[in-house]
């Protein structure tokens, strides 16, 4: 079933063109991975199918967007904000509720944050940030997961680990990613962006890391 | 696995203030004793949206007074302060310009209304003095935080001062610059509140038409303070300054006379304690310091201090409600432009006359203080929290409304709210004790009666405690600021 279509003549923000003659279809259950150079505009697409999506999808920005003064707790939280009133919301900002703690503990769990639970993230590794920011995508209640480079900040079998996961919880997921290997392993359908175009879009079983060589060529400038 | 979160310090200081202030309200007054607040109210509604600009004859010589006293004051304490900041590596001078900024600038011009009388000297000096000693401090700041490289690339042998000139300055200049226009907006607003005690600014004419009831003359007078406050960056251009600086200069009436014996006999013989001065001894200066202390000085520090740590934490309420009406994470830009002209109206009067109005309708207690110092400080912390929520970028799907208020929001701008709340501190305790002029009984209430009993040694003694309080508040929350590492860059707009 199809999930999401794109016909776009341009996109870009401002007056400035990132995206041309963009073309897409995305079905449910697609695992889909983003690669090319950075600055080829693998962002901007990631921003526009969330935006397309809504609150179906759950995103983990490149930036990750936690609150530092918050605890992991909190920012796991924070994937199901929409979903409760603001009492309970306002309730567990000042004391975590036993039933809420119980169903962020299994998330932390599968990432391997279950002694961070009430630790502020601004006290946290890099890698163990990124965790957090990944473990509240899985907390959103979603069936869709959009990620920009989520695995960036962590070791290669960390890695492996937090894409076990994300795969395990959502049916759907789209990343943009740099490690080319992973990114075969990991995806059912590479698609491959070069100078704002789509250069490249097929599926990912058989192929080999040097097959995307041409997407991190500079050719033609 | 058991997983308690622990209070973080933030949270248990919040908590220690809030449980503090709470105490203080308990054994505050707080009561409205005016017998129906809302007609006079009503009164000053009416006279708020008719005002009329012809009421007072001498209003264009008020505003002139009013910028006169505040150029030539602001520009005095640059220079000066410039000078002292040159020379804080010296804890002297350090100590020294402590003292001189813990006493208000309302203190001070009662001290030299008695040395020089109704001259232009008094209101000049009065604000020239204390903020001599703040912007040293300051300036000194910002010369220590400068970068540090270029010094070390000069060629041996630079003289210091042409070192300074052409490394130091040009790196330090626009900080000075735009602190010094901040300082010249308190200063304006300083300059119109010694009205109240007698020099012709705006404060005397406001004072007077709302003794007389005359609301849309105050409307007036009100209207005038903003626009010039508001359009200052307009008018105060850097090439106009000498013409400002001449002119203010000029229209003042230095003619008024003062006496040097009379000058001499105040520093010599007027505040000295009076048992020591007629030769009773000290054990009768023994009786007169204990009468002192107890009478006046201990109720009067118990009423300052109990005031200031309610408004202190008011003020921080306030801040979370009020940073939200100009925060472009929080309202759209018809709102936030609503918001801007409230925080401006708000932060633009000074609490000394807001404090005056709130009297003329509730009636003496803590009331109209607690009100004026929280509404007042509040705007300034909920502009600058404001414009800090500026440069905070949220992530595409952040929460919208109450939960992007309270989850993404207020918890990123906890800490630097914190961070000036408690930079602000000293400054309400030092506003606070003024208040008592109005009639609350914190330490200037006491001060203000020595004075009009001509009794200036008791007057000079409490002035004295009042600048130690001051000066152990500022220890104190520097001491806090320390712990919870909470840092802000300096009390900018």
């Amino acid at each position: 079933m199809s999930l999401l279509e794109l016909r776009e003549e341009t996109v870009g923000y401002s007056g400035t063109t990132v995206l041309r003659e963009l073309e897409l279809n995305i079905e449910q259950g697609e695992r889909i991975a983003l690669v090319g150079e950075s600055g080829a505009g693998k962002s901007t697409l990631l921003n526009l199918i969330h935006t397309r999506l809504g609150e179906t999808a759950a995103l983990v920005p490149q930036e990750l967007g936690l609150v530092q003064a918050l605890s992991v707790f909190h920012n796991v939280y924070m994937g199901r904000l929409h979903q409760r009133s603001i009492w309970r919301n306002l309730r567990n900002l000042l004391k975590p509720a036993k039933i809420d703690v119980d169903l962020v503990m299994p998330v932390l769990e599968r990432l391997r944050l279950e002694d961070k639970l009430f630790t502020s993230v601004g006290e946290l590794s890099g890698g163990q940030q990124q965790r957090t920011a990944v473990g509240r995508a899985l907390f959103h209640p979603g069936d869709i997961l959009i990620a920009d480079e989520p695995v960036s900040a962590v070791d290669e079998h960390q890695a492996r680990e937090i894409l076990d996961a994300i795969t395990a919880e959502k049916p759907t997921v789209i990343l943009a990613m740099h490690d080319r290997e992973l990114a075969i392993k990991f995806a059912d359908r590479l698609i491959g962006i070069r100078d704002g175009k789509i250069a490249l879009d097929e599926a990912a079983s058989g192929m080999a890391p040097k097959d995307l060589d041409d997407l991190y060529r500079n050719g033609d400038r | 696995m058991t997983v308690r979160p622990e209070p973080s310090p933030l949270a248990r200081t919040t908590t220690t203030f809030v449980g503090i202030a709470i105490l203080c309200l308990i054994f505050a007054d707080v009561a409205i004793s005016t017998v129906d607040p809302w007609q006079e109210f009503n009164r000053m509604l009416l006279g708020l949206v008719t005002p009329d600009f012809y009421a007072t004859d001498s209003v264009t010589q008020a505003i002139a007074y009013t910028l006169a006293f505040a150029l030539l004051g602001v520009a005095l304490a640059n220079v000066m302060g410039l000078f002292l900041a040159l020379l804080f590596f010296s804890r002297i001078v350090r100590t020294g310009c402590a003292v001189i900024r813990a006493v208000h600038e309302l203190f001070w011009a009662l001290i030299f209304l008695q040395m020089f009388g109704l001259s232009p000297l008094t209101g000049v000096l009065a604000i020239a003095i204390p903020y001599s000693g703040i912007i040293a401090k300051v300036y000194a700041e910002i010369l220590e935080e400068a970068n540090p490289a270029p010094l070390k690339t000069i060629p041996a042998g630079t003289s210091r001062a042409s070192a300074f000139i052409f490394v130091r300055m040009p790196d330090v200049w626009a900080h000075f610059r735009s602190y010094s226009m901040y300082r010249l907006e308190c200063g304006i607003r300083s300059s119109a509140v010694l009205g109240f005690i007698g020099l012709p600014t705006l404060g005397f004419h406001l004072e007077t038409a709302f003794k007389e009831g005359q609301y849309s003359e105050v409307s007036a007078l009100l209207i005038l303070f903003y626009l010039v406050i508001a359009t200052m960056r307009i008018w105060m251009k850097r090439p106009l300054m000498p013409i400002y600086l001449i002119g203010a200069a000029a229209i003042l009436p230095w003619g008024v006379a003062f006496s040097f014996s009379n000058i001499v006999r105040f520093l010599t013989e007027d505040i000295v304690p009076h048992p020591l001065r007629s030769g009773a001894g000290m054990e009768a200066f023994w009786d007169w310091l204990h009468m002192m202390v107890i009478d006046q000085a201990v109720p009067g520090t118990i009423a300052t201090v109990q005031l200031t740590m309610i408004a202190l934490v008011a003020t921080g309420f306030l801040t979370i409600v009020l940073f939200p009406l100009i925060s472009p994470l929080l309202l759209g830009k018809a709102s936030r432009f609503c918001g801007h002209v409230f925080l401006v109206v708000a932060r633009s009067t000074p609490e000394y006359i807001l404090a005056f109005v709130l009297l003329q309708l509730w009636g003496p207690s803590m009331l109209p203080a607690i009100v004026a110092l929280t509404l007042h400080n509040g705007a300034i912390i909920g502009h600058l929290v404001g414009r800090y929520t500026e440069t905070v970028s949220l992530r595409q799907d952040a929460a919208t409304g109450f939960n992007r208020y309270f989850y993404e929001v207020l918890p990123r701008v906890y800490r630097p709210m914190l961070a000036l709340l408690f930079y602000r501190w000293e400054v309400i305790m030092r506003e606070t004790a003024i208040l008592g002029i109005l009639g609350i009984a914190t330490l200037g209430f006491y001060v203000d009666s020595a004075f009009a009993d001509l009794r200036f040694d008791r007057a000079m003694l409490l002035i004295g405690i009042t600048a130690l309080l001051n000066i152990g508040v500022d220890a104190i929350s520097r001491s806090v600021r320390t712990r919870l590492r909470l840092q802000t860059s300096l009390e900018q707009q």
